[in-house]
């Protein structure tokens, strides 16, 4: 299916939760109201005629110019071959989105690498700490107004 | 060498006493199985066959406790760090440690900017050998752990410093 149909078949179905079409981008994404993502995408995995079985991908994205903090879900389908990417965009001094763990376990390291690197919370998440950077760390290092520290623990950095 | 270390006088038995000591240290320099990133690999193959570093009389060891020698293959993260320091104080003394390849020395390719990368093994235990390369070929490694030989025969046990 083309990424324009499934835009269409969702905007149809969430009436009012689907913000806009993005087609430069690859895969063409979708913008996502984010207290309905996980709808959405319990949608798209259960769906016969979708079957995004697999999440390739899900990254946060700091967009410090416009105020935003962004998460991108990269979905595809083995039977399908079609792709398509979910975009949510969030507040960026509190930037909360629901758990997407419910529709793709594997959601659960690729959710705490956000939350560790750029400090996007997903509520409801079943274990949100630190994947990348030690417990005790201060900050998180990809946000774009990060400052590094002068020292951790005992050695310089 | 407990009670006896640094105690004796300098004469020709200690001093061949000494020396003999040196040698068996420096021909049994069994080394800790620690590789944390892509020199890791060239770790293995510097023990496998092709360059067999069992002739050097190092062969591995899976735990600190057995080691004489800390081989550190890798980038070591922040996180790491901490792990790194424990098992060097696991280790029994006379105890070494050669840092391999640039990441180890000084943070290597992550030396910029990089926010959980350790640059340089150095911060947090003492080094007795540099070796450069990103990898060093295990050829650089022999001649890193034949360098280590050589400080090794130079030290003193028993006689006075
Ligand atoms: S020095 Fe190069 S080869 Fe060795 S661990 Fe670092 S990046 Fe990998």
């Amino acid at each position: 299916m083309e990424p324009k149909q499934i835009y269409e078949i969702l905007s149809g179905k969430f009436n009012g939760k689907i913000k806009q079409f993005v087609e430069n981008t690859f895969p063409p994404s979708v913008i996502v109201e984010p207290d309905s993502v996980v709808d959405v995408c319990r949608f798209l995995k259960t769906e016969e005629s979708m079957d995004f079985k697999s999440l390739i991908c899900l990254s946060g994205v700091d967009l410090k110019e416009q105020g935003k903090m962004a998460v991108v879900y990269h979905l595809g389908s083995m039977n399908h071959k079609h792709k398509i990417a979910i975009k949510v965009e969030l507040d960026r001094n509190n930037p909360h989105v629901q758990t997407v763990e419910s529709v793709w376990p594997g959601a659960n390291w690729y959710e705490r690498e956000a939350y560790d690197l750029l400090g996007i919370i997903f509520d409801g998440h079943s274990d949100l700490r630190r994947i990348l950077m030690p417990e005790d760390w201060e900050g998180h290092p990809m946000r774009k107004d990060y400052v590094y520290p002068k020292q951790y623990h005992t050695w310089d950095v | 060498m407990g009670v006896l270390e640094d105690k004796l006088p300098d004469n020709i038995l200690f001093t061949n006493v000494d020396k003999f000591l040196n040698w068996s240290k420096k021909s049994s320099l069994w080394y800790m199985l620690f590789a944390t990133a892509c020199c890791g690999i060239e770790l293995m193959q510097a023990g496998a066959s092709r360059y067999d570093l069992d002739r050097f009389g190092a062969i591995f060891r899976a735990s600190p406790r057995q080691s004489d020698l800390m081989i550190v293959a890798g980038t070591i993260t922040h996180m790491m760090a901490d792990r790194v320091k424990r098992l060097y104080e696991q280790m029994p003394s006379p105890k070494y440690v050669i840092a391999m390849g640039s990441c180890a020395n000084t943070g290597g390719p992550f030396f910029k900017d990089s926010y959980s990368v350790l640059k340089g093994v150095d911060k947090i235990i003492p080094v007795d050998v540099y070796v450069p390369g990103c990898p060093p070929k295990p050829e650089a490694l022999i001649e890193g752990i034949m360098k280590l030989q050589k400080k090794v025969m130079e030290e003193k046990n028993l006689v006075k410093k």
